[in-house]
């Protein structure tokens, strides 16, 4: 019973020291950014308390650049572009898991070919493309190709996944009782699909707050960036002190890590149950 | 079938349909096409034929860059294994503050490499930063220069990316852990097994699918290092962090070069595309061998 307890006191020590390496830089970006510059450069960088606590770097990052317009940008971003994606791919998920035509099989196995494609070969062909409809700078530009990917096969796997495992005796008698395919998609098939549109929709979420390249390739304006490439523009073009810095840089992640505690269920079960999500 | 179900089943898919064709295969197609050309976006573009693909195979920086990417492969696909199945191992049983664990390990996975990529610059800074005052506090007198060394560049960008992505592949084993069946733990402590023999003859054996599929996803990873990069090195010092996918981005859209961009693009799908295929088939012929 003694040789239990050292060990399991032994693990607990062991598992507090890798907890704090792994929040350590949070930690230290959001005390930084509260630090003046003097404490940054020549004060000691173990110590995470501010003295004296100051918001200037916050106010000096929000008037050299409109962060208030990155986080919306990106907040907007990420709302429309997973709302897309769900709809889209539930309504081709319900069609392939459900309704019978020619060619379904092969387009579908066409179309997870896409999830095995590496984005970096179709960066320069959709940056031309974007050139010839006018669409640079544009949020056009922002939105519509980024619908399009290995992300939204993706979903259209899981989608129709989910809804084969369906009972289908319900839809069965609905179509009986003259609802279209188009009502039976809506009113059935959706409001039952909560628990995978959750996942795909805090996952997408991820992914569009993080979205950098492809943005940082198509906006040069930046009024129209997202966080991610505010935050990179700030950092190379308009480069000031470590303390602003830092203040962009919490800007950047907090939202984020926020959501994930509120909605941390959905991530890890997302994980768990799909095994694969973008990144 | 019926003539509705069938239109309504092409109705279904034709969004995806159309933006697929549109922007990833009809974008394919169009990039194979722009490798053959010499194309800097403002005068037409020329065909060149295979030219672009010659100069890939004489050009001493893609060279470099799989040199690179060959370092960030040996050194993240066995510690990102060893650290993910640690991790997972140790937090699959059932303790108090279990959930918190996890959710802390797996956090930095979710935040974006550009922000914490920031963060990093400042860790590695050699004079005042975090990493280096600890070092000289436990008496290393001279610790390395981290980003600005040629040498510790890439070692340095190889912890900043396993501190960020293990506990995504932690999630991974967790799930593989679930698959093993407890009557084999049980059975085994029957015989007297201890906690390693454990481990060692029932877990990782256990974990091999997750295993296999860690390593090609972390390989994977080990080629397409770019946030990091871009934010904390710049491909220096001397191009001893370039990656190819990088260099792509670079040639592309600082150098203006599309067409040798667009080559170099289909030599590294080609790499990964290849190096994927030989993993599946030596992992058919060890389940076959068995």
């Amino acid at each position: 019973m003694k040789r239990k307890s050292t060990k399991t006191v032994f693990m607990y020590i062991l598992l507090v020291m890798m907890a704090i390496i792994m929040v350590y830089p949070f930690v230290w970006a959001v005390t930084a950014s509260f630090k003046t510059n003097v404490q940054i450069y020549s004060g000691n960088p173990l110590d995470l308390i501010p003295r004296p606590l100051t918001v200037k770097n916050y106010i000096d990052a929000w008037t050299i650049l409109p962060f208030y317009r990155f986080l919306l940008n990106s907040a907007v971003l990420s709302i429309i572009i997973p709302a897309a994606s769900i709809i889209i791919s539930s309504m081709a998920g319900y069609s392939f898991a459900r309704l019978k035509f020619k060619g379904r099989d092969l387009i579908f196995l066409l179309m997870l070919g896409v999830m095995m494609l590496p984005g970096h070969v179709t960066l320069i062909p959709n940056y031309a493309l974007m050139r010839i409809f006018g669409w640079i700078n544009k949020y056009a530009a922002l939105i519509i190709p980024p619908i399009f990917g290995a992300s939204l096969v993706f979903n259209i796997f899981f989608m129709r996944q989910y809804f084969l495992g369906f009972p289908k005796e319900i839809e069965e008698s609905a179509v009986i009782d003259g609802c279209s395919y188009a009502q039976v998609w809506w009113n059935i098939m959706l409001p039952n699909a909560k628990p995978a549109i959750a996942t795909i929709a805090i996952i997408s979420f991820k992914n569009e707050w993080n979205t950098f390249l492809w943005p940082n390739v198509v906006i040069n304006d930046y009024f129209k960036m997202p966080i991610q490439v505010g935050l990179s523009y700030f950092k190379s073009n308009v480069s000031t002190s470590w303390g602003t810095l830092m203040a962009a840089t919490t800007m950047a992640i907090i939202p984020l890590i926020v959501i994930f505690i509120i909605f941390q269920r959905y991530f890890i079960s997302g994980m768990l149950t799909s095994g694969l999500t973008g990144r | 079938m019926s003539r509705q179900e069938a239109i309504t089943g092409w109705l279904f898919i034709l969004p995806a349909l159309i933006g697929l064709s549109i922007f990833v295969y009809g974008a394919m197609v169009y990039s194979l096409g722009i490798s053959f050309t010499d194309w800097d976006l403002l005068t037409p573009a020329k065909w060149v034929g295979i030219e672009n693909y010659r100069t890939v195979f004489r050009d001493r920086m893609f060279y470099q860059c799989l040199n690179n990417t060959l370092f960030f492969v040996i050194t993240m696909v066995p510690f990102g294994i060893i650290f993910s199945m640690a991790m997972a191992i140790a937090l699959n049983k059932k303790f108090k503050g279990v959930s918190f664990f996890r959710a802390t390990f797996y956090m930095p996975s979710i935040t974006s490499t550009i922000a914490i990529g920031m963060v990093w610059l400042w860790i590695f800074n050699p004079d005042q930063g975090v990493l280096n005052s600890i070092l000289r506090g436990i008496g290393i007198q001279n610790p390395p220069r981290w980003l600005e060394s040629v040498t510790w560049a890439k070692p340095a960008l190889s912890i900043m990316r396993l501190w960020q992505i293990s506990g995504y592949y932690m999630i991974m084993y967790l799930s593989g852990l679930q698959s093993i069946p407890n009557e084999l733990y049980e059975a085994a402590e029957m015989d007297g097994a201890n906690s390693w023999q454990k481990t060692r003859y029932i877990t990782i054996p256990g974990l091999a699918n997750t295993t296999f599929f860690v390593a090609i996803m972390l390989i994977i990873e080990s080629f397409n290092i770019f946030e990091a990069i871009y934010v904390m090195t710049e491909g220096s010092p001397g191009g001893s962090t370039n990656t190819l996918l990088y260099y792509i981005y670079t040639e592309a859209f600082q150098s203006y070069r599309m067409g040798y961009a667009s080559s170099l693009a289909w030599v590294l799908f080609v790499i990964l595309f290849v190096s994927t295929l030989i993993q599946f088939i030596a992992r058919r012929n060890q389940q076959r061998s068995w």
